[in-house]
């Protein structure tokens, strides 16, 4: 417990002793504000945060893989890695460690977001219910898109190519989701396959979360996601932390 | 206290280490001497639990590297190749992650680093970050590092490569200081390092030893310096 606390607490302060949070929340919270008042925010006449939650997949597709994408690599590339595994951490607290702490910077990045709720509770009577679960939803997702990324952070020692392998990986299970792609697909694939591409996809479960319902498979999906490829990370890391 | 098995490791087609066996007791300093790319590193890479061996097998102060790896890595010391290190953190925060990870607390903390600091004379960087500290303190902070929970073993892979030779002689008398109450491998391929600090030494070349001897014993056999004693060796019993 003790090592686990510690490689979460000096995960946690290094993305503060370095200018990476900052230029990370500046960056993100500007985007999170000007997607939701470009699209109809205004126009809709309604207070809610659908604009909002509906642009988050797409930010998240660039930004929580470069919140990510060093957690490993760098990691690697000075090797720090080697003395990490040699102090008495095992690799299952050493990845705990340091994906529960960059889920955390992401849940204070989204928390940051606050003046937006603020905002539609002013001008109107929002469903608080519904903002609530749209929240958790986005938590969740980061999660899922954080646990790909420490996957690829752990495959490769070049932050580069780590982000833009998580970049296309979270892409494509945002992307299969997208009625487009299934109306696309549905030409030529038949139903059960498109259903499964369908239920695969981060799109459809967030979407679902998002319109306030909590369902046991959703949850499901975004919990076994993060299991899944935060088990393949810890694996990886075990084969290639020395090469 | 370090005993080890027949322990073998290859990458690849590459043998690194071919079936070693030592050991070494409380109170020795052993340099692990031999040319680059002789499975120096590898070898202490599997003694602290980093890679895992292909065969054979090895244990530090009765906890077996393959069993209990953690039980390993608490009782030993290990400062690897290049001090690798957090470069943006501060010295003391740095220090303070260690002892966070080694689950000391409170007044032990104060009492580890109220000791450490001053002997690896590094209180005047002690609030600087890492990555602008020259190669002696990072290396002196590496070395803290190692020594933070006073370990009975250390392992210390080419601690004075890069240094000028007033610090190179700093860290052997730190070395030797330290020799009674502990048991010490050290890998080097500097000779006069094997004399200035080294009780026995071991030449491996191609991951196989050569040599298991101590410096003098080997002088007197050779009737040479060491220097020429490594270039027979290497260069005649390996082939």
């Amino acid at each position: 417990m003790n090592s686990f606390k510690a490689v979460f607490k000096r995960e946690l302060k290094s993305y503060f002793t370095t200018p990476l949070a900052y230029v990370f929340l500046v960056i993100f919270l500007f985007f999170a504000g000007y997607l939701t008042f470009k699209q109809g925010f205004f126009e809709m006449r309604q207070a809610d945060l659908r604009p909002f939650f509906q642009n988050l997949p797409l930010l998240f597709v660039f930004m929580v893989p470069s919140t990510a994408m060093r957690l490993w690599a760098e990691e690697r590339k000075s090797g720090t890695i080697e003395l990490l595994c040699t102090l008495p951490v095992t690799i299952t607290q050493a990845v705990l460690g340091k994906f529960l702490a960059a889920w955390l910077f992401l849940t204070i990045a989204l928390a940051l977001t606050f003046p937006l709720v603020i905002t539609v509770c002013y001008l109107g009577n929002p469903d608080i219910g519904l903002i609530i679960t749209g929240y958790i939803g986005s938590v969740l997702m980061a999660g899922g898109f954080l646990a790909i990324g420490c996957f690829f952070s752990a495959l490769s020692k070049n932050q580069v190519i780590a982000f833009v392998l998580s970049v296309v990986a979270c892409a494509i299970l945002v992307f299969a989701g997208m009625p487009t792609t299934l109306d696309y697909l549905s030409t030529f694939l038949p139903r059960g396959l498109v259903n499964a591409v369908e239920s695969m996809s981060f799109q459809t479960h967030f979407d679902s979360i998002q319109r306030g319902v909590l369902e046991l498979r959703d949850l499901s999906y975004f919990v076994l996601l993060i299991v899944g490829w935060i088990t393949a990370c810890g694996i990886i890391l075990d084969e290639r932390k020395a090469g | 206290m370090i005993k080890v098995k027949d322990l073998r490791r290859s990458f690849g087609s590459v043998v690194a280490v071919d079936g070693i066996s030592f050991e070494v007791e409380k109170g020795q300093v052993l340099g692990l001497l031999g040319p680059n790319g002789a499975g120096k590193s590898t070898a202490m890479r599997m003694i602290t639990c980093f890679i895992k061996p292909d065969g054979g097998t090895a244990s530090v102060c009765g906890h077996d590297i393959l069993q209990d790896p953690l039980g390993v890595r608490r009782c030993l010391g290990y400062v690897p190749e290049n001090v690798p290190a957090y470069n943006e953190m501060t010295v003391g925060g740095f220090l303070n992650f260690i002892c966070d990870v080694r689950g000391i607390k409170g007044k032990n903390r104060k009492k580890a680093l109220d000791r450490v600091v001053p002997m690896c004379s590094i209180e005047s960087v002690y609030h600087q970050t890492i990555e602008t500290l020259s190669k002696g303190y990072k290396r002196r902070v590496g070395l803290a590092q190692a020594l933070i929970h006073d370990p009975e073993v250390l392992i210390l892979d080419e601690p004075t490569d890069g240094l000028d030779p007033n610090q190179k002689h700093e860290v052997r008398r730190l070395i030797s200081q330290m020799s009674q109450d502990k048991c010490i491998i050290v890998s080097t391929h500097i000779l006069e390092e094997v004399d200035a600090v080294c009780s026995r030494t071991i030449i491996i070349a191609r991951g196989k030893i050569l040599v298991d001897s101590t410096p003098k014993a080997l002088k007197e056999k050779h009737h040479a310096g060491l220097d020429e004693v490594f270039r027979k060796i290497t260069k005649t019993k390996g082939n």
